[in-house]
C-alpha cells in the first residue's frame, strides 16, 4: 500500500521526524519496501493567472498568453488546447528547472518571445500523461510556489501489509498501529453524524444472509453535477495511486483510504426501491463498472434491487446503476461483508478491486456508520445536496459485534517466548492495541478490538506482545535436546555418492525445470501420456517430465549454441509418470540421467582426439552400478528413442533399472542436433540398493595366466561367452579379462575373435602345468560345445 | 728399467683418457692387459731373467698392471655416469605442459548449497526428510492453516495438476507428513523443489527450499532465533554476522518472523544487493501454529515447536555472488565451471 507521510502525520501530530519511525514500521511487521518523493524534483514553478489569450501571429495551434505571477506580468506562448483567460495554472518562470532537468529560458517561438512556460501535470511529473494545462483551483494564490501550494514535499511509503492485517489498509489503521507502538495520541477527523436535511422514507434494505452482517446506507439528493473534486483530495488520491474520477466516487475512495471502509455510491434514479443483499441466482448476470459482464455463481453475494443484481457485494458495482457525470440523487452504501463471502471472487472474474482486497482481509464491522457519516459530510461539502436519514441494518445471525474473548496465560507467554515479561508490560501492550483486559489468576481475559481479524487464539496475543516489545529485545539461545539415535546405514547408497562418482568422471550437474514441452515429452518418452498442468505458464512448460532426457537435451542445445561441443552432463531429479495407483495423478520416480557427446577427454596436447562412444557411457553406468556392489547385466534391447544397434537395458535382480545408448539419428535430425549423443537414465531407488562388503583373504599361492583366443560366430555376444565361462570354468579359474576383440582379415567374415586371459589360482596349493592345461581345455571345450567356438591359430 | 715401466704407464694413461666410450676403453684394456697385451708379454718375458732381477721386475710389472686396471675401472665408471646423465637429459620433459586428465566435473551450485545447509543442520541433530512434489490441497494448504479462499493462497500462485492435486508451493507439507507419521520429538529439515506460477527477473517457476521443523517439550521463540543465528553464521562463515527478526505473517506459524542478515556484500553499509537497506531477507520462520499441530495430531499444550523455510537459490546467490537467478536453470557449462 502506498501511503503519504503527510497524510499519516495529520493523524499523528506527535510523530517526530527522522528515520526511526520508518524503521519502527519494519519492526512492527509492516515492511517498508520503499520510500519515494511524492513529486520529482523541480523548482521555480509558481501559481499564475492567465489574464488574456491572443492568437499567435504565425501558428494556428499556439496562443500568446498574458500571465500574472502576482507581481509581474509575462508574455508566454502556449500550445495547450485548454488555455483560457481567467484560469490559474502552474507557471515555470525563466530559470525554473522541470523534472528531467529541463531548464526554462527566454525563447522565441515562431517569432514571438515567450518568457516562461505554462505546465501540464505530466510536465511536472504529477501524472503519466495530460491533455492540457493543469488547471488549479480558482482561489489558488498567484505567486505561491507550486510545491508549497500542492504540499509536494511529501514522501510516499510503500508498505507491504501481510494478508492478516486488513486493519492496516488505511491511514487510520496505520496511524493506530504507530500510536500504539510509539505511545502517541491519534487525531482523527470529525465523523459526527451530519444533520439530516431531507425528509424521505428510507429505502427498504433486506439482508438475506449473515454474510452481510451490517448494512448502512443513505439517500442524498440534489448534488451539483458541476462540482469538482478539490485539489487536496485529488492529490491524496493520486499519491495513493488512485485516479480522480468523479467527486462522489472520489469521496468513497477517499474514505476507504482514510478509514478503511470500502463504499459504493449508486445513482438513486437508476435503482428500483428495494435493496436486498443475497446470494446470486443461477443464470443471473451483471454488467460491472469496468463494462465487463459476468455470469454470477450462486456463491456470489450481490446487492440487488427490484430488478436484479446491481453490484457484486464488496467487489464492484454495476455499470447500469453507477453514478455518472449527470447524477443528482445518490444512494450511498457502507456495508460489512464477511471475508469468506468476498474472498476469491475478484480473482475469479479477473477484477482488480481495492474494495475486495480489503473485505477479503477483513473490514472492521464496527466502522460502517462512521464511514457513512464521514462520506456524507464530504459529499455535502464538495457537491452540495441534502442528506436523508441514515439506514442501518444488522443481520440477527451475524456473529460480528459479539465480543471475542481469549484466555491468555502468563505461563504460556513465558513458554512460547522463552522469557518472563512483567505483567504490566503484557497488559500495557495489549491495552495499547485497543484490547480490553480483565485479570485472572493465571493471566487475563482479553477482549480483542473489532478491527483485529487476526487475533483469535492465545498465540496471536503472544505474538502481539512480542511484536510491540520488539523481537530484537527477546532472548536467543540454542535449544537443548537429547541426541537422536545415530544411524549410518550401508544397505543404501546416498544419491550424493552417485553424483560424486559422475563428477569425478568429468560430469557437470545440471538442474532443469520439471515441466517441459509436450512435443518434447512425446518425442523422448513416446507412448507415455505425460502428466499435464492445468494452468501452465506457457506451452513450453506445460507437462511434467516423464524422463530426464528432455532437460539434458535442452542443456545440450543451450551449450552447443555457445560453442561448447564436448559435454558430459547429468541430473538427479523426479520424473512423473501416469499413475499406477488409484487416487494419485502421477507416480514420482527419482532418477539419475546423463548425457555425453563430443570428445572423450576434451581437447588437449596429449590426448587422442577420440569421440565419445557407447562404451564411455557404459563405463559411467558400470561405475554407478559398482558402487552398490550388486550385480547387474546389460541386455541389448530396442528403445524407441535410441539407436537400435547401440542401446541396452540395465537389469538387476530381474528389475529394469534403466537404459543407455546412442540417441536415434532420426530423433537427433528431428531436433536439429548433430550426433552422436549418448545418454543414460536409471531409477534411483533400486540403484541405491547396496550390499555390505564381505571380505575374503587373497590366496598365498601364485596366480597363473592362460591366454586363449577363440573364434565364435559373428553374432555371438560377449555376454554369451561370459555366461559359459561362469557356468563351465573350473573353480581354479578365479577371473578373466577380455583383452582383445577382433573382426577382419584372417578370421573370415562369419567369425570374430575374443582374446581372453584366464587367471588361475588355488587357495591351498601352487598350480601345476597340468592344472593350467586342463582348465584351459575345459573352458575351450565348453565354448566349443555351447557356442561353436574354435581356438584361433 | 723403471723408466720403461713409467713410460708404459704414461702411454696407458693417455690411451685411457682418450677412450670416449666403453668399447674404446675395452680396446685399451685388451691392448695392455689382454692375453696378447703388452703387459702380459712383458710378464711372459720375466722367465728369461735372472732370479734377482726377475723378482724386482715382476713386482714392478704387477704394480703397473694393478694401476692400469684401476685407471680403466675409474674411467669406465666415469663414462657410465656420463652416459646416464646424457640419457636423463634426453628424457627431460616440459613440466609446465598441462597434465593428462579429462574435463572437470562439478555439482550444480544449488546442490552444493543444499549439501552445506543439510550438513550444518545434521550436525545440530536434524534429520533429512522428503516428501512428494505433487501434493494435495490438504497437505499444501489446509493442514498448514491456509483454508480455501484465504488471501495467502493467492500469494502462492499454485500450479494445479488436477484438483485437489497440485505442485507443492513450498516444502512445508513435509512437516505435516513427518508429524502424522511419528511422535514427538521431531527435528527435521526437508529440502526439495517447489513450484509457483511466477516468472520474471527475480522469480523462476521452479526453485528450491529447505524447510525445518523442531518440535519438543519447552521449545520457544528464543530457541528458534538461537538456532537460525548459528546456522546463518556458519553458512556465511561469519561469526559476527548480525541478524534481524521482523514480525511477519505465515498462516502456519504464530508468532512469525522474517529473518534478515546483515548484507554480506557491503557488511550493512548499503549497496545495490541489499537495495541500500544494509539487510538481506533470507528466511521465514515462526512457532508452529496450534492449528497445524491439530492437523498433525500433536498435543499443542504439551509440545511446542518452531518451523522455518529458506530459499536455496537466494542463499546460493548471496554466498557465491550469482548475479541473476535465471543462470541457475540455463545450465550453461561456462557458468557451472565456476563450481568444479
Amino acid at each position: 500500500m502506498r501511503v503519504s507521510e503527510r497524510w499519516l502525520r495529520e493523524w499523528l501530530p506527535g510523530l517526530v521526524g527522522g528515520p526511526e519511525w520508518i524503521a519502527r514500521l519494519d519492526e512492527l511487521g509492516l515492511e517498508v519496501d520503499g520510500v519515494e518523493p511524492a513529486a520529482p524534483p523541480f523548482h521555480g514553478v509558481v501559481v499564475a493567472e492567465v489574464l488574456a489569450v491572443a492568437p499567435h501571429p504565425n501558428a494556428d495551434k499556439l496562443r500568446v498568453c498574458r500571465v500574472s505571477d502576482g507581481r509581474d506580468e509575462w508574455e508566454v506562448v502556449c500550445g495547450a488546447p485548454n488555455v483560457a483567460a481567467g484560469i490559474k495554472v502552474p507557471f515555470a518562470r525563466e530559470g525554473a528547472e522541470l523534472p528531467g532537468g529541463l531548464r526554462i529560458r527566454k525563447a522565441r517561438l515562431r517569432g514571438v518571445e515567450s518568457r516562461g512556460m505554462l505546465c501540464s501535470a505530466a510536465e511536472l511529473g504529477l501524472a503519466e500523461r495530460a491533455d492540457g494545462l493543469m488547471v488549479l483551483p480558482a482561489d489558488a494564490p498567484p505567486g505561491v510556489d507550486l510545491r508549497e501550494y500542492l504540499d509536494l514535499d511529501d514522501r510516499l511509503l510503500d508498505i507491504a501489509v501481510t494478508p492478516n492485517r486488513g486493519d492496516c489498509l488505511s491511514i487510520a489503521g496505520l496511524a493506530r498501529e504507530l500510536a500504539a507502538a510509539l505511545g502517541l495520541a491519534l487525531r482523527a477527523p470529525e465523523t459526527a453524524p451530519v444533520a439530516v436535511s431531507l425528509d424521505e422514507t428510507p429505502l427498504d434494505v433486506d439482508l438475506a444472509d449473515p454474510a452481510c452482517g451490517r448494512y448502512c446506507g443513505r439517500v442524498i439528493r440534489g448534488v451539483d453535477p458541476r462540482a469538482r473534486t478539490p485539489l487536496w483530495m485529488a492529490e491524496k488520491l493520486r499519491r495513493a495511486g488512485l485516479r480522480s474520477i468523479h467527486p462522489v466516487v472520489d469521496v468513497t475512495n477517499y474514505v476507504m483510504l482514510e478509514l478503511g471502509q470500502p463504499m459504493h455510491a449508486f445513482d438513486l434514479q437508476r435503482l428500483s426501491r428495494n435493496i436486498t443483499v443475497r446470494w446470486a441466482r443461477a443464470g443471473e448476470t451483471l454488467r460491472l463498472l469496468n463494462e465487463q459482464t459476468v455470469e454470477l455463481d450462486p456463491d456470489c453475494l450481490v446487492i440487488a434491487d427490484g430488478r436484479g443484481p446491481v453490484a457484486l457485494a464488496g467487489v464492484m458495482g454495476g455499470l447500469d446503476s453507477a453514478v455518472t457525470a449527470g447524477s443528482r440523487d445518490l444512494f450511498l452504501e457502507s456495508a460489512f461483508f464477511e471475508p469468506e463471502a468476498v474472498a476469491g471472487r475478484a480473482r475469479r472474474f479477473g477484477l482488480a478491486s481495492e474494495s475486495a482486497y480489503r473485505f477479503e482481509r477483513g473490514v472492521d464491522p464496527g466502522l460502517q456508520r462512521r464511514a457513512l457519516e464521514r462520506a456524507t459530510a464530504l459529499i455535502l461539502e464538495i457537491c452540495g445536496g441534502r442528506a436523508g436519514p441514515p439506514i442501518e441494518r444488522r443481520h440477527p445471525a451475524s456473529p460480528r459485534g459479539d465480543d471475542i474473548a481469549i484466555h491468555l496465560r502468563r505461563a504460556r507467554v513465558e513458554a512460547l517466548l522463552g522469557c518472563r515479561l512483567a505483567d504490566a508490560d503484557i497488559s500495557g501492550r495489549l491495552a495499547a492495541l485497543g484490547c480490553g483486559l480483565e485479570a485472572r489468576d493465571d493471566g487475563w481475559r482479553v477482549v480483542v478490538p473489532s478491527h483485529r481479524f487476526d487475533l483469535r487464539i492465545e498465540a496471536d496475543l503472544i505474538e502481539e506482545i512480542a511484536r510491540l516489545h520488539g523481537y530484537a529485545r527477546l532472548p536467543r539461545r540454542l535449544p537443548a535436546f537429547a541426541p537422536a539415535p545415530p544411524s549410518a546405514p550401508e544397505g543404501r547408497l546416498d544419491a550424493a555418492r552417485l553424483a560424486l562418482a559422475l563428477v569425478e568422471r568429468g560430469y557437470r550437474e545440471i538442474i532443469s525445470y520439471s515441466f517441459i514441452e509436450p512435443e518434447l515429452a512425446a518425442r523422448l518418452a513416446p507412448g507415455v501420456e505425460p502428466v499435464a498442468l492445468r494452468n501452465p505458464l506457457s506451452r513450453e512448460l506445460s507437462v511434467m517430465r516423464p524422463s530426464l532426457w528432455p532437460g539434458l537435451l535442452g542443456a545440450l542445445r543451450h551449450n552447443r549454441h555457445r560453442q561448447q561441443a564436448d559435454l558430459a552432463l547429468f541430473e538427479i531429479g523426479t520424473c512423473f509418470l501416469p499413475a499406477a495407483r488409484e487416487g494419485r495423478p502421477a507416480e514420482e520416480i527419482g532418477r539419475i540421467g546423463g548425457l555425453r557427446c563430443g570428445r572423450r577427454l576434451g581437447e588437449g596436447w596429449n590426448r587422442p582426439r577420440e569421440a565419445v562412444d557407447f562404451f564411455d557411457i557404459k563405463g559411467d553406468v558400470e561405475r554407478l552400478l559398482v558402487l552398490g556392489g550388486e550385480e547387474a547385466v546389460f541386455e541389448a534391447a530396442v528403445h524407441p528413442v535410441l539407436h537400435p544397434g547401440q542401446s541396452a537395458r540395465v537389469v538387476r535382480a530381474g528389475r529394469v533399472l534403466g537404459w543407455l545408448g546412442a540417441l536415434h539419428p532420426a530423433l537427433l535430425a528431428a531436433l536439429d542436433l548433430d550426433g552422436p549423443v549418448f545418454v543414460f537414465e536409471l531409477d534411483l531407488e533400486p540403484l541405491c540398493a547396496a550390499a555390505v562388503p564381505q571380505a575374503a583373504a587373497p590366496s598365498r599361492f601364485p596366480a597363473v595366466r592362460r591366454d586363449l583366443a577363440v573364434l565364435v560366430p559373428r553374432d555371438c555376444s560377449w555376454a554369451q561367452v561370459e555366461a559359459v565361462l561362469r557356468r563351465a570354468a573350473p573353480p581354479i579359474v578365479q577371473s578373466w579379462r577380455l583383452f582383445d576383440v577382433y573382426t577382419g582379415p584372417g578370421v573370415g567374415p562369419e567369425r570374430k575373435s575374443f582374446a581372453i586371459g584366464l587367471i588361475l589360482q588355488d587357495i591351498s596349493r601352487t598350480l601345476t602345468d597340468r592344472d593350467v592345461e586342463s582348465a584351459g581345455a575345459a573352458v575351450l571345450a565348453a565354448l566349443a560345445e555351447e557356442l561353436g567356438a574354435t581356438l584361433r591359430e | 728399467m723403471s723408466k720403461a715401466i713409467d713410460s708404459l704407464l704414461a702411454q696407458a694413461e693417455a690411451e685411457i683418457a682418450a677412450a670416449a666410450d666403453p668399447a674404446a676403453l675395452d680396446a685399451v684394456r685388451v691392448r695392455y692387459l689382454g692375453k696378447k697385451g703388452r703387459l702380459t708379454a712383458e710378464l711372459k718375458g720375466l722367465g728369461t731373467l735372472p732370479d734377482e732381477e726377475r723378482r724386482a721386475r715382476g713386482q714392478a710389472l704387477n704394480r703397473l698392471k694393478a694401476d692400469i686396471a684401476e685407471r680403466i675401472d675409474a674411467r669406465r665408471k666415469a663414462l657410465e655416469e656420463q652416459a646416464t646423465a646424457e640419457r636423463l637429459a634426453a628424457e627431460a620433459v616440459d613440466v609446465t605442459l598441462p597434465g593428462r586428465r579429462g574435463e572437470d566435473g562439478g555439482l550444480h551450485p544449488v546442490t552444493r548449497t543444499l549439501r552445506r545447509i543439510e550438513a550444518l543442520f545434521v550436525q545440530m541433530g536434524f534429520r533429512v526428510a522428503t516428501g512428494p512434489e505433487i501434493e494435495t490441497e490438504y497437505f499444501n494448504f489446509e493442514a498448514l492453516n491456509i483454508p480455501a479462499h484465504h488471501p495467502a493462497r493467492a500469494m502462492h500462485d499454485t500450479f494445479y495438476i488436477d484438483p485437489p492435486h497440485l505442485l507443492r508451493t513450498h516444502t512445508s507439507p513435509v512437516q505435516i507428513r513427518v508429524m502424522q507419521a511419528g511422535a514427538p520429538p521431531f527435528r527435521i529439515i526437508a529440502p526439495g523443489r517447489v513450484y509457483r506460477c511466477d516468472s520474471d527477473v527475480t522469480h523462476t517457476p521452479m526453485f528450491h527450499q529447505v524447510e525445518g521443523l523442531l518440535v519438543d517439550e519447552g521449545v520457544s521463540f528464543a530457541d528458534l532465533m538461537g538456532t537460525l543465528d548459528v546456522f546463518l553464521q556458519a553458512f556465511f562463515e561469519r561469526d559476527d554476522l548480525r541478524t534481524r527478526y521482523r514480525p511477519s505473517y505465515f498462516p502456519f506459524t504464530e508468532p512469525s518472523a522474517e529473518v534478515d542478515v546483515q548484507c554480506v556484500a557491503c557488511n550493512g553499509a548499503g549497496c545495490r544487493i541489499c537495495k541500500n537497506s544494509g539487510w538481506l531477507e533470507v528466511l521465514g520462520s515462526g512457532m508452529v501454529h496450534p492449528e497445524v499441530f491439530r492437523h498433525a495430531g500433536v498435543d499443542a499444550e504439551r509440545y511446542s515447536g518452531y518451523a522455518f523455510g529458506m530459499g536455496v537459490e537466494r542463499l546460493a546467490m548471496l554466498r557465491y555472488g550469482v548475479p541473476d537467478l535465471r543462470l541457475f536453470f540455463e545450465n550453461d557449462v561456462r557458468f557451472l565451471a565456476r563450481f568444479s
